[in-house]
């Protein structure tokens, strides 16, 4: 079933640049998938203008400055992002399953080369990061105790770039291809001479739009942390999570200006013909990779941290304890956040950059698991005679600790240099990657979709189907991930499109890996019928109390939802763990004395900036400089307008908060009548 | 649990007081700006630091072209330094003016200072037309790449501060040195220096040591 690849480079006119007809799939399956995208595209279009939700969902949420919105809104994306990451894995190991014993699968290696690197590139920017942004978003200000974040305009421009990142990478599907390099891109392939056609440059700028948008989130949320505590949090009585978010946006500044700069560089030699990385005119490829690697481990750290945070929350409230060796966690977050950034050259010890060097940094490599499995002890300590709950955030969390232990062993292993030459570019690389990100950052963000969502939507996810996601997953993982680390023992590359018959007997490692896979797609189905019963049974699983697992940080000491300024007074902090401390005291809830409360108003401006920007990162991929170069007139136009408004906050008024707080008190009322009746 | 004892004979309106901020007052606008602005700065810092570093590595690399001693003018190099020195001066003398409510003196620095912008920039576009006109563009060798991209990305964040400048003349002509104007003065005043810092650091690294090279 070889196809003929699509030449969509082979002409240039000054109105359409490189676009064409022939930049539509031609391809069966992309047609079919085009088709369906389209049709579901234009039935979710057709239904919201038919029950009149446009002006809704513009007024509530496009436009909102709302962190708790924003923060929602980056779930829905990540969670929509996953659908397609994971159709791109299915697509992966069913092509490895098919291709042996003389078979050539279903995908040619044209279209394989895209599938496997849309996957990486697509679970990493758009969907583990918008999963770890939307978790911060809504968690931090609410457990320091804020009404908003700092910049509220940026946070929403932020996400919108994330979200115009992401409408590029799948407008790559349909219009044009993608990349056909891996995940990272690295030159001379990804370079002119190598990937003249678009791909590459749709890599390019949806990382370039939306790492924008990570960048400036990543400055919100620094900001908010240092200036916007309650007064009475200092550094030391910050919730664990926020500590692992602050460490995560210092090395979101300190990273991803390198990627902007690299990407930029790779533009420059795909577009004006310079010579960073060329073969020749004295570029070096190999300065990419050093590049790359300095903003990539730092990122892996990025998405890690984070959920660090969510699983010591979980573990202390699920515990009923508070967390074991606060202090020891906040150092080791520290020190792990310095090391990520001492650590990138063991991506390519083959580099062959001598003895020394390799030995330098397998050294650092093995150091991070110190403070790394710091962490752990703590988190086992913290269970050690507590009073384990096993809710559903708890049962991910130990999931987390034994699946996560394993992937930082194999991660030591490959850190020895010498053991490296071996592994490298192997599939148990593809393994140890799969089992840190999966074990720590996948069932992280679900432990804290399950901790968190009663909070954000005001009544707890079904259990049953929780408890069906969480087995397909744990053991859908290990089905579909050991295989890979036996055949990398065995010496098998990653990337493989079709297995000769000399690899016949390998064929029952990708069947099962294949099986896992199917696994863990039925884990997914779960999760969504898991929400989906959910919110269909929302008034059998409403939470009124607002504190529905006992919890302990300040996020559970407001509604569920909380209202849109999180707090009626700003809360005093006078210990770690502040919600634990007011129930013990007895602080009862204050429910009258209402003031004004000073917040942003909602703006166009974070939507409209974005979407100009995605639309010239489509203009340079294509080359259509006339719009390219309007775009960015207008762009800074509209932006220069948009400081013109110089009116960008109102007063919520104390009648109104008195309205909402009372409903409140009668809600709490009842539900302590009902307790004492019961 | 470290629960205060303090706490334990308090009424409930005293617990009230002591948990909850019962007569807050609203952070004032642009509470965070400066530190935003600061760390939004160091993330642009190390884009120079990373163009830097490419030059570091890649700036030996002629490729058989010619290298710094032929190709650059110290002296026009010397008198851009100059101009860009001068505008951080006049910048300087405006927010000396914006302390002091000055408007309009505020405003002739400013615009002096847009002159001495766009003096350098002018410079800069002839130094670089001279060297594409000769051949030794971009596309001639990895050092040239590198030494386009390092200073011409600086000429932009110029070029970019130079429109926000004029943005801003624009404002506080029409409505006056108000808190939130001199909130964004001082962030571009932030932004202007730092350039010039960077200039300092292309000035030696790039253009003093390349002829020592």
């Amino acid at each position: 079933m070889l196809l003929e690849a699509p030449s969509t480079h082979s002409h240039w006119t000054p109105l359409l640049g490189r676009l064409g007809f022939d930049a539509l799939p031609t391809e069966p399956i992309v047609m079919v998938t085009f088709a369906g995208v389209a049709l579901g595209g234009i039935a979710l279009v057709a239904a919201l203008t038919y029950f009149k939700l446009w002006g809704y969902l513009w007024k509530e949420w496009f436009t909102s400055v709302d962190h708790k919105k924003i923060g929602v809104m980056y779930m829905v994306l990540g969670i929509v992002m996953f659908l397609r990451g994971f159709a791109d894995a299915l697509m992966i190991r069913s092509q490895q399953a098919l291709a042996f014993g003389g078979s050539d699968g279903y995908l040619n290696s044209h279209h394989f080369d895209q599938v496997f690197t849309a996957h990486g590139v697509i679970m990493i920017f758009f969907v583990a990061m918008p999963f770890v942004t939307g978790l911060m978003n809504y968690v931090v200000p609410l457990q320091i105790g804020a009404r908003d974040v700092s910049f509220p305009f940026l946070n929403n421009f932020s996400f919108w770039m994330t979200v115009g990142g992401a409408v590029l990478v799948m407008a790559s599907l349909f219009i044009g291809e993608f990349a056909r390099t891996g995940w990272l891109a690295y030159p001379p392939l990804s370079g002119l001479a190598y990937s003249p056609d678009v791909g590459v440059d749709y890599y390019i700028w949806s990382l370039q739009v939306a790492g924008v948008g990570t960048t400036l989130s990543g400055v919100n949320l620094i900001a908010t942390i240092l200036k916007l505590r309650a007064p009475g949090m200092s550094l030391m009585r910050m919730p664990v999570f926020t500590w692992t978010a602050l460490v995560t946006n210092v090395l979101i500044v300190a990273a991803f200006p390198v990627l902007t700069v690299v990407l930029a560089l790779l533009g420059l030699d795909r577009t004006f013909h310079t010579d960073f990385f060329t073969n020749d005119f004295g570029g070096s490829a190999m300065l990419y990779v050093n590049l790359i690697w300095i903003w990539g481990h730092p990122e892996v750290y990025i998405l890690v941290l984070p959920v660090f945070g969510v699983f010591s929350e979980v573990t202390a409230t699920f515990c009923s304890k508070r967390l074991f060796g606060y202090t020891s966690m906040v150092y080791a977050t520290l020190v792990i956040g310095i090391l990520s950034y001492l650590v990138w050259l063991h991506h390519f010890f083959t580099m062959g950059s001598g003895a020394s060097v390799n030995s330098f940094f397998g050294i650092t490599t093995m150091v991070i698991s110190i403070p790394t499995g710091a962490k752990l002890f703590n988190w086992l300590f913290t269970m050690y005679r507590g009073r384990i709950r096993f809710e559903l955030p708890m049962m991910w969390t130990i999931a987390f600790m034994l699946t996560f232990t394993i992937g930082g062993m194999t991660g030591v292993m490959m850190a020895v240099p010498a053991a490296d030459f071996v592994l490298h570019n192997s599939v148990f690389l593809i393994a140890h990657f799969h089992n840190v990100i999966i074990g720590g950052v996948v069932f992280g963000v679900f432990a804290a979709i399950n901790y968190w969502w009663p909070k954000a939507f005001g009544f707890k996810l079904n259990v049953f189907w929780g408890k069906v996601q969480f087995w397909c997953w744990v053991v859908g993982f290990w089905l579909a991930f050991t295989p890979l680390y036996m055949l990398g023992l065995m010496g098998v590359t990653r990337r493989m499109r079709v297995f000769d018959h000399s690899f016949d007997d390998l064929r029952v490692y990708y069947i099962v890996a294949m099986l896992g896979a199917l696994l863990i797609a039925a884990g997914i189905g779960a999760m969504l019928l898991q929400f989906a019963i959910s919110i269909w049974k929302r008034e059998e699983y409403k939470d009124v109390s607002g504190d529905p697992w006992d919890g302990r940080t300040l996020e559970w000491a407001t509604s569920s939802p909380p209202p849109e300024y999180n707090f009626a007074f700003t809360p005093i902090i006078h210990d770690l763990d502040a919600w634990t401390d007011m129930k013990k005291a007895g602080v009862p809830r204050p429910t009258s004395g209402f003031a004004d409360i000073h917040m942003p108003r909602s703006t166009w401006a974070g939507v409209v900036l974005a979407g100009l920007a995605t639309a010239i990162g489509f203009a340079l991929i294509w080359q259509v400089w006339w719009a390219a170069i309007a775009g960015f007139a207008v762009l800074v136009a509209t932006a220069i307008f948009h400081t013109f408004n110089y009116d960008r906050s109102y007063h919520i008024h104390a009648a109104h908060i008195a309205e909402v707080e009372d409903k409140r008190t009668a809600q709490l009322a009842a539900l302590s009548k009902e307790g004492a009746a019961a | 649990m470290s629960t205060p004892k303090t706490h334990l004979n308090k009424t409930g309106d005293e617990l009230v007081a002591s948990y909850y901020d019962l007569h807050e007052h609203a952070h004032p606008d642009g509470y965070s700006t400066n530190l935003g602005f600061w760390i939004y700065l160091m993330s642009d810092c190390l884009i120079f630091a990373m163009l830097f570093a490419t030059f570091g590595v890649l700036g030996g690399n002629y490729a058989g072209g010619e290298g710094p001693k032929t190709l650059f003018n110290l002296p026009l190099v010397a008198l851009n330094t100059s101009m860009l020195l001068f505008s951080s001066i006049t910048y300087g003398f405006s927010m000396i003016a914006m302390q002091s409510g000055k408007k309009n003196a505020t405003l002739i620095w400013l615009f002096i200072t847009l002159l001495f912008g766009l003096a350098f920039l002018s410079i800069e576009l002839t130094e670089f037309h001279e060297l594409i006109e000769t051949g030794n563009g971009p596309q001639r060798s990895a050092f040239l790449s590198s030494f386009f991209t390092l200073v011409g990305t600086h000429g932009l964040h110029v070029t970019f501060g130079s429109i926000w400048l004029v943005t801003l003349m624009v404002q506080v002509g029409r409505f006056g040195l108000t808190a939130a104007n001199q909130r964004r003065l001082q962030c571009l005043s932030l932004f202007w220096h730092f350039l010039d810092v960077v200039w300092i650091g292309v000035f030696t690294f790039v253009y003093l040591m390349g002829m020592l090279r």
